[in-house]
């Protein structure tokens, strides 16, 4: 088999096994010590809870005094979990050695030519027929990007963590939950076929939703988690009609079998394009595309650094790492190709909107990470399969900064209204912040690096990233395969210059209400109240450590994929290095989509570059003429928003239109048609209690034969003796 | 002879049917159950000149079991009439269903 022969085998790429194990050794640890402290402790006293933060961290299972996020209430000290010591040391610590073990594997990968991918087959798991699936890890350049970004900017969130949550009484439940996701994610990524991917695909959502719900007494958390599961269900149904439909025309679920074999195949052919439409679906619905984008603003409910690694840095990038892995597929589909790249774009530009007219923090980051998200799809949806990569990379570095960033503000926010007993406002609206730029001078500097680095202004990373996707849709209009297909009757080239105009604007609004978040969260007059400001403090080390080093990486990540054309010009280092090592892995299908197309010219890219630039920084000055320190007032003294600012902040009304087109029908549906009509109806009434008095009245007719009277027993005795002699004289 | 000894035996058998059918009395009842096994054996005697002795073995087996349970019907028809007064068998419906 590969193992033997392939060049990795003797290489620490043999132990690839152990990176999703030591996360699940970290899952069974914290588990054990969170279900052991919670069936040996009894409840705290109940009357000294009395957490009622915006955030939600009053929830506890134990009715202890909740001392999340901003500690305990008041001066007493903080109760912390008496496993504490322990969980910090075991969550954090198996990330560190994954994250080691990951390094060395990438080592290893780096000195042998990777012609093939790295099989690593732990046993047969399915052997059903003519399914065979296996229990298989396969390395190559894609699974060793993500496997790095998951590993290493998971360990920092898990350090961050252990500042972040130090008081709350779910202290090892949380690294329990956080480490069982490190398991499914490297699962998913690292998966052979789409069976081992759909496992840490479902795992992943299970955590997301453990996590969303972690604070599960509020009832607005909960619901959230649940919001977040039904939402992927549907797109989780999605992926299964890919994979049967994989099965029925291909017989296999090997990425490695499929690779070979996707010419069987017609070229957008109806089949190939249902199979890689269906799985966008299951992509839209974890990566959060429209139409299935509203459970990651809900999501937020979560803590933050939840938030920073699940719903920014890795799991919803998982549906365009899927869409990557698949490029085999999507390359001979062009039209699920442009539908993924025309709902990234309209996607992007929609998020965008919205987050220009949000108060909440975590919520304008959320947004931006729907957006960025679609920026993603945009790259794997136009054939750049190594431009989405890139994109999802250097975002997990600035969008894990800035959630990790607004952790911290949100940490300092509550600190300073525990301290003065202040809990009338909102420690997360950003009204409430300002001027916090002189008490968090070290959050503010990093925050501005990834601000600038998702506003694309060079040379931070997000501009490299952001600027190749765009320019890879600029360049796809003419002479691609994309330019070529046709969708919804729209010439593809048209289809990829709208999304290139949809994917500028959003670049855009990405400025502006990026600008705008750190304006009114950092910059002009305090307005937390004179009481709070002397609380406010930088958080400690262990929280500000892992921010500074995302951003550096936030600042550097542009070099892991630098365009020729700048390299030509500036020699400030190589040229498409990332595109190198995934050259094995997408190659083929980009070179598949791009066609005959040739490359735009060094000047034409030069002309989009300078736009590029010119829209980023005119999208950070018009945030910062609009928004004068003298407009920037407080949540009470703000005026309620009219027209189309009402709608924005609004959010489109998506949700509400979702609850009267989808929810309430359901509701209504259930409630009329299945439950009174099937199940009373029906089941209840017709069958269940139906066959009830069936019986009872076959029971009643046998029990009239029994009169009591001999007499008619006799008469009934001698009927069916003649009966049987009749029967007899007739037979013989 | 057999033929005359077998229609003997079926006019007996019918009264016998007969009589459990139509009256109401218990121990005529009883009595016609007896008429009908003793039509039987009657039957069986005469047979056994064409298939041998079993039939007469069985004839005193069937009045064994006859003794028998003469003894246990007319404890019961008494004990009912102790109880009720009556051997009308109309009367004696408690096992109704």
């Amino acid at each position: 088999m590969l193992e033997s022969t392939h060049p990795l085998a003797d290489t620490a790429a043999r132990f690839v096994w152990w990176l999703p194990t030591l996360p699940l050794i970290g899952f069974l640890i914290n588990g054990a010590l969170s279900v052991y402290a919670s069936a040996t402790l009894g409840p705290a006293d109940p009357s000294s809870d009395h957490g009622h933060e915006a955030h939600g961290h009053s929830a506890n299972a134990h009715h202890q005094p909740h001392a999340a996020d901003a500690g305990h209430d008041g001066h007493d000290t903080p109760i912390r979990h008496r496993f504490a010591a322990i969980a910090s040391i075991v969550g954090p610590g198996v990330m560190v050695v994954a994250f080691g073990l990951a390094l060395a594997t990438f080592f290893a990968m780096r000195g042998v030519e990777m012609h093939s991918p790295y099989v690593n087959t732990l046993f047969s798991w399915l052997p059903v027929g003519a399914l065979q699936v296996d229990a298989a890890l396969q390395l190559d350049g894609l699974s060793m990007v993500m496997v790095l970004v998951i590993t290493g900017i998971g360990m920092l969130i898990h350090l961050f963590s252990v500042g972040y949550m130090q008081d709350d009484p779910g202290y090892p439940r949380y690294f329990a939950y956080l480490n069982l996701f490190v398991f499914f994610m490297l699962l998913l990524v690292l998966g052979a076929n789409y069976v081992v991917t759909f496992v840490g695909w479902e795992g992943v959502g299970l955590c997301s939703y453990l996590l969303i719900g972690f604070w599960f007494s509020e009832q607005a958390n909960a619901d959230a988690g649940k919001k977040a599961f039904i939402v992927n269900r549907i797109g989780d149904f999605g992926f299964m009609v890919a994979m049967f439909m994989l099965f029925a025309h291909l017989g296999t679920l090997d990425y490695t079998t499929i690779a070979a074999n996707a010419d069987q195949l017609p070229a957008g052919g109806i089949v190939v394009t249902a199979i890689c439409l269906f799985l966008f679906l299951g992509c839209a619905g974890k990566s959060a595309q429209i139409p299935l984008f509203v459970w990651l603003p809900d999501a937020m409910a979560g803590p933050t650094p939840v938030s920073a690694l699940i719903h920014a840095a890795t799991m919803v990038t998982a549906g365009v790492f899927l869409v990557a892995r698949s490029s085999m597929l999507f390359s001979i589909a062009p039209v699920a190709s442009l539908t993924v790249a025309l709902v990234g774009a309209v996607t992007a530009l929609f998020a965008a909107t919205i987050g220009l007219k949000q108060w909440d923090i975590k919520k304008v980051l959320a947004y931006s990470t729907v957006s960025q998200l679609g920026y993603m799809f945009i790259g794997v949806g136009v054939g750049a399969y190594t431009a989405g990569v890139f994109h999802l990379v250097t975002h997990a570095f600035f969008k894990a900064l800035l959630f990790l960033g607004s952790g911290s503000v949100i940490y300092a926010m509550h600190r300073a209204y525990h301290a003065t007993h202040h809990h009338g406002d909102d420690a997360q609206d950003m009204r409430n912040m300002g001027g916090l730029k002189k008490y968090m001078p070290a959050t503010w500097a990093l925050m501005w690096i990834a601000t600038l680095a998702i506003a694309g202004v060079p040379p931070f990373s997000g501009f490299f990233s952001k600027d190749e996707i765009l320019g890879a849709a600029f360049a796809r209009a003419h002479g691609s395969t994309l330019a070529d297909a046709t969708l919804l009757g729209l010439p593809g080239s048209t289809v990829l210059y709208i999304v290139w105009v949809l994917g500028l604007a959003s670049a855009l609004l990405t400025a502006i209400y990026m600008t705008r978040m750190m304006l009114y969260t950092f910059h002009g007059p305090n307005r937390t109240g004179a009481a709070n400001t002397p609380h406010l403090a930088e958080a400690p080390w262990i929280m500000t450590g892992p921010l500074v080093v995302l951003g550096v990486l936030s600042l550097v990540g542009g070099w892991l994929n630098l365009p020729a054309v700048i390299t030509d010009l500036m020699p400030i280092g190589p040229s498409g290095t990332l595109e190198h090592w995934l050259e094995p892995v997408v190659g083929e299908a980009t070179a598949r989509v791009a066609g005959t197309g040739t490359h735009l010219s060094a000047s034409t890219e030069e002309v989009l570059i300078g736009l590029a630039v010119a829209i980023a920084i005119a999208g950070i000055v018009i945030a910062k003429m609009r928004l004068k320190p003298e407009v920037l007032v407080s949540k009470s003294a703000s005026l309620p928003s009219s027209g189309i600012q009402r709608v924005l902040e609004h959010k489109w009304f998506v949700d509400e239109a979702y609850d009267a087109t989808i929810v309430k029908p359901t509701y209504a549906i259930s409630k009329s048609v299945l439950w009174t009509g099937i199940d009373v109806g029906l089941i209840d009434t017709l069958l269940v209690n139906g066959s009830a008095a069936l019986t009872r009245f076959l029971g009643w007719m046998g029990g009239q034969l029994q009169s009591g009277r001999v007499g008619t027993y006799a008469w009934m005795l001698v009927l069916g003796a003649l009966l049987l002699l009749r029967a007899f004289a007739r037979a013989s | 002879m057999l033929a005359e000894s077998l229609t003997l035996s079926a006019a007996l058998f019918t009264i016998g049917v007969i009589g459990v059918l139509t009256r109401r009395n218990a121990i005529i009842v009883f009595m016609c159950v007896e008429l009908m096994l003793n039509a039987v054996n009657l039957s069986f005697v005469a047979l056994s000149r064409l298939y041998g002795a079993t039939g007469q073995v069985f004839v005193i087996f069937v009045m064994t079991v006859a003794a028998a349970e003469a003894a246990v019907g007319l404890a019961i028809i008494i004990s009912i009439f102790r109880h009720k007064k009556s051997v009308n068998l109309q009367d004696i419906n408690i096992l109704r269903g």
